[in-house]
């Protein structure tokens, strides 16, 4: 069981308040990842899942038992540092063993673990090294098996892949989904990269300010942001934003379109918005147009086709598409 | 050409640093020189640098008028014993400034170092006192016991710097990993550490060990160090320079040898925090 729920948890550090105070339902066996901008508090309240920050007031309830005054060691959880956090004196083999060791686990159970997570995560070969002699990814591996070995009730990712490079990140990214669905067990992840967070979720909490904006599926939150926040940092190249007369014409104070809901074309159009690309980002599959010289949007950002043949300093007429225009009032939140 | 600048760079560097090297090492050179000529020569005007009859005279003749064996083993243990106490004292205290600091831990630190600035001077006389009133006199208690405050400061910088260097996230691991403080301390922090506390170990026993100001205001024959040994052939009514040299030469050896051999250690000790 790795079910987590945080009732009314706040965190202030002196007099600056971190979480203002959240509530969130994790469900046993669920991949969760907390995404925000950086500063907005998503590593804290790992943290403070994991005990490793203690709460200013609330309740941290793992599998019905509130763990807010229990230590890291007693929560039953593993967690998978940023910086890998491996033990550089011991090999991988007295890396991995080490929660074991500290649980007086028999040796032969011990080596059992070892070898069971040094096959899963191709580490049979590295057994006896030291950290210092891997790479950045093998280290990675070194901090996600010595998770493993423990059969946590949850694993807790404090952002593990941000000192990777990108192609590993990407490999290393859908290992941990599959190792997810095969331990099936409770994923807690932070992470500040909405792809990642897009690609690896079940559920994604997006946070601001220490404050939970929304919970929900990685599409819901795509196609339903509650908010201009959620709506602006969820999908990539951004969403657009307008505010004024062709807000107004939708009943809304702001509205949003997505640079992949919008139609380019070169041939003058009646009612199109009208603009001049300023920078033309091909990336072969798709090309990310930002268009200048559009009131209330500049530059407006569009994803059209990779071949595209519009080019730096062409006059371009764009039209969205008006069923997947999000409204929001003045306040930002979603209408309807 | 770019290559040739930077190889004529890196002779003159090489040149400086051996000549800047070879001043700072002179002193010690030319007391090493002086202990195995006669008195004559050693006073002789214009010096003689290294054609002279090398004797072994003053040695006999220090060996013969003093127990040098009892100086050196009084050296070693309050150097020893003061650096021991030292790091026993320190280690607790700059790990909780390390890992769990409060808002006043930097002031701390530097009122601690502040009190190295008070010249040594300004307390020897309410030391003085308390040494008689608790019979503490030329006893190695009580100079282990000065010894081991004086350089307790440096003790816990050091210790300090060090356990700064240790990233927080592998104590944070340790605690996930179930390790109490106790297994935390002796299975990841403590071998972690160890480095550290070799070469603060290292650098406080060179510096009780070339001690002098305490150690021959507070000692007179039964505790007296190496320091005390050198003093005692600083004669003011005659001039025994050899005689000295060969007292000094036979004091600084031993430290000489250990800070040679241990060189490597001392700078990375020194280097703290300032390289990565």
């Amino acid at each position: 069981m790795g079910q987590i729920t945080l009732k009314n948890v706040s965190k202030s550090f002196g007099d600056t308040v971190v979480i203002p105070g959240a509530d969130l339902e994790i469900k046993d066996g669920e991949f969760i990842v907390f995404v925000g901008p950086s500063g907005c508090g998503k590593s804290t309240l790992l943290r403070m899942i994991a005990g490793l920050e203690d709460t200013t007031s609330g309740e941290i309830v793992i599998d019905d038992k509130d763990v807010s005054d229990i230590g890291p060691a007693e929560r039953g959880l593993a967690m998978v540092f940023q910086s890998y956090a491996l033990y550089p004196h011991m090999t991988v083999r007295k890396n991995i063993a080490f929660p074991m060791r500290m649980a007086k686990l028999d040796e032969q159970e011990q080596e059992k673990r070892i070898q069971s997570a040094a096959t899963a995560l191709n580490l049979t070969d590295y057994l006896d090294r030291k950290p210092g002699q891997l790479s950045g990814g093998q280290r990675q591996r070194v901090a996600i098996g010595r998770a493993i070995v423990r059969e946590p009730k949850a694993f807790l990712f404090d952002e593990p892949l941000s000192n990777l490079d990108a192609a590993l990140r990407v490999g290393m990214r859908m290992e941990i989904g599959e190792l997810h669905k095969k331990l099936k067990t409770t994923m807690v992840y932070v992470t500040h990269d909405q792809v990642e967070a897009m690609t690896m979720a079940d559920k994604i909490v997006v946070l601001q300010a220490g404050i939970i904006e929304q919970v929900g599926s990685p599409l819901d939150l795509y196609h339903t942001p509650c908010n201009k926040f959620v709506a602006g940092f969820i999908g990539s190249p951004k969403m657009n934003f307008f505010e004024g007369a062709d807000a107004a014409k939708y009943n809304a104070h702001t509205i949003g379109i997505r640079p992949e809901h919008i139609a380019v074309t070169t041939k003058a159009k009646k009612d199109a918005w009208q603009g001049t690309v300023g920078v033309a980002e091909r990336l072969g599959s798709d090309t990310f147009l930002h268009i200048h010289g559009i009131p209330g949007c500049d530059p407006m950002t569009v994803r059209a086709d990779g071949d595209v043949a519009v080019n730096h300093g062409d006059t371009v007429y764009l039209t969205p598409d008006v069923k997947l225009i999000h409204k929001f009032d003045e306040k930002g939140v979603r209408i309807s | 050409m770019a290559r040739a600048v930077t190889n004529n760079r890196k002779m003159i560097n090489t040149a400086a640093a051996w000549c800047i090297g070879l001043l700072i090492f002179f002193p010690i050179l030319w007391t090493i020189l002086t202990s195995f000529k006669t008195e004559a020569v050693a006073i002789s005007d214009p010096p003689v640098f290294l054609f002279f009859d090398w004797t072994m005279e003053n040695y006999s003749v220090v060996q013969e008028r003093s127990n040098y064996g009892r100086f050196l083993w009084n050296s070693i243990f309050i150097a020893g014993g003061s650096t021991l106490l030292g790091i026993i004292v320190a280690v607790p205290a700059a790990w909780s400034m390390a890992f769990v600091p409060s808002k006043r831990t930097k002031d701390i630190l530097l009122w601690m170092l502040s009190t190295k600035m008070l010249p040594a001077v300004g307390v020897l006389y309410p030391i003085y006192l308390l040494f008689i009133k608790f019979g503490l006199l030329d006893s190695i208690l009580g100079l282990t016991i000065v010894l081991m405050l004086i350089n307790l400061p440096i003790i816990v910088w050091m210790l300090y710097t060090y356990f700064r260097e240790i990233p927080g996230e592998i104590l944070e691991a340790a605690r996930m990993d179930g390790a109490s403080l106790k297994s935390e301390i002796l299975y990841v922090l403590t071998p972690m550490a160890i480095p550290g506390i070799a070469s603060t170990l290292l650098l406080n026993f060179i510096l009780a060990w070339n001690e002098a100001f305490w150690t021959l205001n507070l000692t007179a024959a039964k505790a007296a160090p190496l320091t005390a040994f050198i003093a005692s052939y600083s004669s003011p009514e005659g001039l025994f320079y050899a005689k000295l040299s060969a007292a000094s030469t036979m004091a600084i050896l031993p430290i000489l040898i250990l800070g040679w051999f241990s060189q490597k250690q001392l700078v990375r000790g020194l280097t703290f925090g300032a390289v990565k």
